[in-house]
């Protein structure tokens, strides 16, 4: 694929990552705040919560995005970092090639983590 | 063919802002804090994994986590992400073109891109620094 056109990926999969990972950071971290607006359910990584979240369609299908944008934009991020180091074209291709690798293992494993716990118990 | 220079400075390349001023400071942090978000990221999808034995595998896993050193990891991650989210609006802003404002004619006094962007660049530090402040009060001040 063309640089241009990862680099299009790049910015769009930063666009999806700030709509999402915004609403994730605000339940997890802005927890309190949330709670004393009325918005929270009180502490997100009990047990309880993690569970009754992750059994929602809705919060399945955003995991399941976010997980992909966020890989495809770090790994993309970092693979560049890479090769501005002027490596010889062969490790650039062994980078870019890791870099793939990884990211479809972990989609794959995260997929399967947020599909299995949505039909836990169902 | 892809055009390629010879990065001569190496990882000071990556680094180094030199006298490019302060965005290109910003630039190099935007990368710092995406490879330390990228590492905890990594890590995430396995701790989150845990969810797949069930609520007794996930309460042991978040009881050995719950350590200050891990709270102060997971504060030193959130300040990382407001820095790399709102810098990253930022440079969405400057890659569209918006928020800089148009070229001109060039006449005196006069005025250059970086200079430009300068009050694009103060209004997202500002804007990180306070969604830095609540969260850290969020963290270790406020309770539930």
């Amino acid at each position: 694929m063309r640089e241009s056109k990862l680099w299009f990926w790049h910015i769009l999969s930063a666009v999806v990552i700030l709509v999402f990972l915004g609403i994730h950071m605000g339940i997890m971290h802005l927890d309190a705040i949330l709670w004393a607006l009325g918005i929270g359910s009180g502490d997100p990584v009990r047990s309880a919560d993690v569970f009754r979240r992750s059994r929602q369609l809705f919060f399945m299908v955003t995991y399941v995005i976010l997980l992909g944008s966020a890989l495809f934009h770090g790994l993309y991020g970092f693979r560049s970092m890479l090769w501005e180091l002027s490596l010889p074209r062969a490790v650039e291709k062994a980078v870019g090639g890791a870099c793939a690798l990884a990211g479809f293992a972990l989609f794959i494993y995260g997929s399967y983590v947020a599909v299995a716990v949505f039909r836990m118990g169902r | 063919m892809r055009y390629r220079r010879k990065n001569q400075l190496g990882l000071w390349g990556w680094l180094g802002g030199g006298r490019w001023g302060p965005e290109r400071y910003a630039y190099a942090l935007h990368r710092l804090t995406g490879l330390g978000i990228l590492a905890y990221f990594i890590m995430h999808i396995f701790v989150t994994g845990s969810r797949v034995g069930g609520p007794e595998r996930w309460e042991s896993t978040m009881a050995s986590l719950s350590t200050p050193f891990f709270k102060a990891g997971e504060f030193l991650v959130f300040l990382a992400f407001s820095y790399h989210a709102i810098n990253g609006v930022r440079l969405i802003f400057v890659e569209l073109g918006t928020l800089i404002g148009k070229p001109g004619i060039l006449s005196y006094p006069f005025s250059y891109s970086a200079l430009r962007q300068r009050p694009l660049l103060i209004a997202a530090m500002v804007a990180a620094t306070m969604l830095m402040i609540v969260g850290g009060a969020d963290f270790y001040f406020l309770t539930k």
